[in-house]
């Protein structure tokens, strides 16, 4: 284990050390540091273009840092499987990309791509928990916005994953959809003890449910710590 | 009327020349109209074709005094060629180059070989050239059009092929659909030849064979045996491609790399 590693904060879910960027000699993230916990939702905030997504594809390693890198349980995950990292930090994008077909075929995505199935019963749960029952059997190409977004969110928690990397995943929904999305974020956090890392330029949406902010600008983090420090009351 | 005016066959055939090149020309004046600039590309590649098929026929008089297993020297630099000419089609995708010319070099170079060997094409120079030539230029073409499909494919679902990466998937998986699709398109041209054959239109070499005296019959059934070989090499040559190209199009961590921009 690196010193990086070793110096890991005690219950560290994920440690991201001196990460960066850059592409055709435009810093997209610069040197970024910081860690996340079990039952923690950060945020990241900032204008657009300021590198939140970046980074956050940076942690499932979407994209390849320049330098820096990422612990997961203090284990590099460059000595990960490409596969098993992204099974073990899923990300929920801004738009939801579902797949052609209904919704359970979605679900069962993830666990196929590794040979698992999941049961009709599995499905029903899985739908129950984002507050889509009866939806297994529905094509994905009928649903609201808002419900697109929620069977994103169930086919990433079905690969069963202990970090959740949110993009902007409320930013094309309208207020009601953004606050049941919102409470269902919190709520998933706190009974599943995920580590969940949200990028949002909604600086009130970070004041509503985020734990900790890391406020972006220029690819570096300017200011990070609990909410009411960087963002104000 | 050429014909009086022309009695050398050389400048007979460089005034039929002059003409179908006017002609040609005409039509980009014509699309010109419609704010269509096809100028600059017509006449490069009109000059071009010109040039190279007179060289290629300067060689070949020269070769058909040269023993038979000459030919594969002719035909493996038509590969590389045609290999840097169909990856300037499938620009910005890394590695076409390298891919293209391995696979026209596998797909017209194995339909060939076959063929070759079962006695199909014969080993004369006369023949191996100009029919080895056609497959290799329609492998070009496939090839061309298989990778640019690929890479518009990629380029209009990043999003679904990064979502589904982020989901465990292997880029084989991501992309399987979009390959399917881009080999498919890109054998259109070859399917609709074979498709149309002796309907809409009566193909060179079957023309050529009737004119040196060939019975019509065979020189039909041959000309079906060419154009299937056509397909066959095409067919191939977008497969390999649309798989190799994959290589390039991921990273060894399962990264996108085919993007338009970050």
């Amino acid at each position: 284990m690196s010193a990086d590693a070793s110096s890991a904060i005690d219950g560290a879910t994920l440690q991201a050390t001196h990460l960066s960027r850059v592409v055709a000699q435009k810093a997209l993230v610069s040197d970024v540091s910081f860690e996340a916990r079990a039952s923690e939702l950060l945020g990241i905030v900032g204008a657009s273009g300021s590198g939140k997504s970046s980074l956050l594809r940076l942690l499932n390693r979407l994209d390849e840092p320049t330098s820096g890198t990422v612990f997961l349980h203090g284990a590099d995950y460059r000595q990960l499987p490409p596969r098993e990292l992204r099974r073990r930090a899923g990300m929920v994008t801004q738009r939801p990309f579902l797949f052609p077909g209904n919704v359970a075929s979605n679900l069962r995505f993830g666990p196929a791509q590794r040979g698992e199935s999941v049961s009709d019963e599995q499905v029903a749960q899985s739908l129950e928990r984002v507050g889509l029952p009866g939806f297994a059997t529905h094509d994905t190409s009928v649903l609201s916005g808002g419900e697109q977004q929620r069977v994103s969110l169930a086919r990433t928690l079905a690969n069963d994953p202990e970090i959740l990397l949110l993009d902007e995943p409320t930013s094309a929904l309208d207020e009601q959809s953004k606050l049941g999305i919102e409470e269902l974020i919190v709520s998933l956090v706190r009974h599943q003890r995920l580590t969940c890392i949200m990028v949002t330029h909604d600086r009130d949406q970070a004041r509503r449910i985020c734990h900790r902010v890391l406020l972006m600008d220029g690819g570096r983090i300017t200011q990070s710590g609990n909410v009411q420090e960087v963002l104000g009351a | 009327m050429l014909k009086n005016l022309f009695p050398s066959e050389i400048a007979l055939g460089l005034a039929q020349a002059a003409i179908a090149a006017l002609l040609a020309f005409a039509v980009v004046l014509l699309a010109r109209r419609r704010n269509i600039h096809l100028e600059r590309d017509a006449s490069v590649a009109l000059v071009r074709g010109l040039v190279q098929i007179i060289a290629v026929g300067s060689i070949l008089a020269l070769l058909l005094k040269a023993p038979r297993w000459s030919s594969v020297f002719l035909l493996a630099g038509m590969v590389i060629a045609a290999g840097s000419i169909s990856a300037k089609r499938a620009k910005n995708i890394p590695g076409a180059a390298k891919v293209s010319t391995y696979s026209i070099a596998a797909g017209a170079g194995l339909v060939t070989a076959i063929m070759t060997w079962a006695g199909v094409i014969d080993t004369a120079i006369t023949s191996l050239i100009p029919v080895g030539s056609m497959i290799i230029a329609n492998a070009m073409n496939t090839n061309g059009l298989a990778l640019n499909r690929f890479r518009s494919e990629v380029l209009a679902h990043t999003g679904e092929i990064e979502t589904a990466l982020a989901l465990g998937a292997t880029p084989t998986a991501t992309i399987r659909s979009y390959s399917e699709t881009s080999i498919h398109s890109s054998l259109i041209p070859a399917i609709d030849n074979l498709r149309s054959l002796g309907i809409v239109w009566i193909p060179g070499l079957m023309t050529g064979m009737l004119l040196s005296g060939a019975k019509p019959m065979y020189a039909a059934i041959y000309q079906f045996v060419v154009i299937a070989m056509i397909l066959a090499s095409s067919g191939l040559t977008s497969l390999l491609s649309t798989t190799m190209i994959q290589a390039y199009a991921f990273s060894g961590a399962d990264q996108l790399l085919l993007k338009g921009s970050e």
